[in-house]
């Protein structure tokens, strides 16, 4: 395609520009939220259309879109390495460090318009810059350092095997670019919860074996509303992470660790995860009724009662016994086996 | 095309508080000719719960079903997101740490099992859609779904996260998923496009998390009123027990009338291939649904 058919606002500047345009480019529309907090109402979205190379990454378009069409068009960037976590945003609502992701690639997946948008519109202060003060508070809130009684004349080093080493390697690769924070649809509507980097950098440090804060930060993520049993497994944060973290893979071995550590109490949460094991020793399925009443507590159960008195008069609950309100869970053929297996693999109690 | 069999694991909610669930699943499989054999002997799966306490145990229940499965020698099919999830997890876990899956070969032994990994494991959604295929569903159809529009609702645990899901989910894309969008087209219906599609349920902090559980629930539902859905439809169960039995107190938290029938995916299938009420279940719903039933077009 020739320059002259592009539909860009602009004259191209210069020949090397020309020269990149080569006959595989795509004509890409970038629909880019605009916003700027001192002057806006309300945000607004403007379309910038570019040929696009096979080689371009997102960044360089979001460059194009400075240096080409509107020099006040602002966002985050530095290293242009994937490293310094800065250039994190959303395109078509896939959390996207713009450095390291190749654009023909998303228009692959979403076609030739694409969105480009902040990591949190709520928190935009002028177009793809945000806001990350909620991310570097929580941050911050879980320790993330190693804690530790340092002699100031050590006659050795603090030696590690290659083992205790790997027990974190994958979680310290973690730039705080806040992709998995802001893909998080907790965090969006509970101003508590500490958010899936903040448990990874959590995990990362307890389990550092040069490390003495590890009960205080499972206390930290142990918190009902604030810690990791506010998390709704949509594993949002798994898809979203540019370095391949699976945080939610550490939100569970967080779990598993306030139990091995003692710290995990009695709670609605905890009863929550354990009580599936009631259902399981009795029927081999989860006994649906029981859970709720296990986890709740009976002074819980009213706010449920409405809810299961609904339940019972669309006929959901099933007396598998014939009688009401006897055996509403059926059992599993080979029960004794599930026992068995139960009894000799559990490793955690509460 | 051979005869599809497959074997099923039912998981906990069809075989309580969503029995229209299995009904309909087994009557959509007889109607398309696929042979089911239940798997009798399947657990609970731990509903990524379990894991939460004890992950290993949870891997040595999930390899327990998945034995099953590999016995009869056939593909297990789930018909709930959260199975799919826990099952496909295990399996992975196992194929790809010789470490794990030998301490966890070592309990199954003392009850006389040992897990393969030869089975694979799909969400019944994938299997009619990849399997069974599109224009052989839409040959079947007898009353088309043409007078709904129907919204979407994926639910996590068909798509996320997409690595592990890949092979099972036809490279289902988690940011813009279409298998349902294709599957109401092939009913005749006219599928909703909206933003949240592809979003949580909050179905899994129900109870410690109340609030956050019925804003996200809330959200979706809303935003599928808002773009003219008559109903909506889901793969998984949990996501229908969230937007179906707790459908008042989503409203009352979100400061808006919802009433918005949530059908399983096997159910809507059901209405189009006309099997029965019975079979499609629609009278245990307890947001009202049996109006979308019709015996003719």
């Amino acid at each position: 395609m020739s320059t002259q058919e592009v539909t860009t606002e602009y004259e191209p500047f210069d020949t090397d520009e020309m020269e990149s345009l080569s006959p595989d480019t795509v004509t890409v529309t970038l629909k880019t939220f605009r916003f700027n907090a001192e002057t806006d109402y309300l945000p607004y979205y403007k379309n910038y259309t570019m040929e696009v190379g096979k080689d371009e990454l997102i960044l360089d378009l979001l460059n194009r879109i400075k240096w080409e069409h509107d020099g006040s068009f602002s966002y985050r960037r530095s290293c242009r390495h994937g490293i310094c976590g800065a250039c994190g945003i959303k395109v078509n609502g896939k959390a996207t460090l713009a450095c390291k992701q190749n654009a023909l690639e998303l228009v692959k997946l979403f076609g030739n318009e694409l969105l480009i948008e902040p990591q949190s519109k709520k928190r935009a202060v002028k177009d793809m810059i945000i806001d990350k003060k909620d991310f570097w508070d929580k941050h911050a809130a879980v320790k993330p350092y190693v804690v530790a009684e340092i002699d100031p004349h050590p006659e050795h080093e603090t030696k590690q095997s290659i083992e205790e080493f790997n027990r974190f390697l994958d979680a310290d690769l973690c730039i705080q670019c806040g992709s998995c924070h802001y893909a998080c649809p907790v965090v969006e509507v509970n101003e508590d919860y500490l958010g899936p980097a903040a448990f990874n950098a959590a995990y990362r440090f307890t389990v550092d074996t040069r490390d003495e804060a590890g009960k205080e930060r499972l206390e930290i993520t142990a918190q009902p509303g604030a810690g990791v049993w506010d998390c709704v497994k949509c594993y949002e944060c798994a898809e979203a992470c540019p370095k391949e973290i699976n945080p939610i893979e550490k939100i569970t071995k967080l779990h598993n660790l306030q139990f091995e550590e003692g710290v995990a109490r009695s709670n609605v949460a905890t009863r929550h995860a354990e009580g599936f094991l009631r259902g399981m020793k009795k029927h081999g399925y989860l006994d649906e009724a029981d859970i709720v009443l296990y986890s709740e507590g009976f002074l819980g159960m009213y706010k449920h009662l409405k809810t299961a008195i609904k339940m019972l008069k669309a006929g959901k609950i099933h007396w598998h016994s014939g009688v009401p309100f006897i055996q509403s869970v059926p059992k599993i053929k080979n029960h004794d086996e599930l026992k068995k297996l139960i009894e000799i693999s559990q490793t955690h109690t509460l | 095309m051979s005869k599809l069999h497959y074997a099923l694991f039912t998981g906990c909610t069809a075989r309580q508080s969503t029995p229209e669930l299995l009904s309909s699943t087994l009557a959509v499989a007889k109607k398309l000719g696929i042979e089911i054999t239940i798997l009798e002997e399947a657990s609970c799966c731990g509903a990524s719960h379990l894991q939460d306490f004890d992950e290993f145990l949870a891997h040595v229940i999930n390899a327990r079903n998945i034995c099953y499965a590999e016995k009869h020698g056939l593909t297990m099919i789930t018909i709930c997101n959260t199975c799919q999830l826990n099952s496909a997890m295990t399996k992975h876990a196992l194929d790809t740490d010789p470490d794990l899956r030998a301490r966890v070969n070592e309990k199954l032994a003392e009850v006389g099992l040992e897990y393969k990994g030869t089975s694979e494991i799909k969400h019944f959604l994938y299997a009619l859609i990849d399997d069974y295929g599109l224009e052989n569903i839409k040959d079947k159809v007898q009353i088309p779904l043409s007078r709904f529009n129907i919204a979407p609702f994926y639910g996590c645990h068909n798509i996320r996260p997409s690595e592990l899901h890949h092979d099972a989910n036809g490279g289902e894309n988690p940011y813009a998923p279409n298998s349902l969008d294709r599957l109401i087209e092939a009913l005749e219906g006219h599928p909703v496009d909206y933003d949240h599609k592809n979003k949580c349920c909050g179905f899994h902090v129900e109870l410690q998390a109340n609030h956050t559980s019925e804003v996200l629930a809330g959200n979706a539902m809303i935003d599928a009123v808002d773009n003219n859905a008559d109903l909506m439809v889901t793969p998984c169960p949990l996501c229908h027990l969230k937007m179906d039995t707790y459908q008042d107190d989503i409203g009352k938290v979100i400061g808006r009338d919802v009433e918005l029938p949530v059908l399983h995916m096997p159910q809507m299938v059901a209405l189009a291939l006309g099997c029965t009420p019975e079979e499609i279940g629609l009278k245990y719903h307890v947001q009202k649904a049996t109006h979308l039933y019709s015996e003719t077009a």
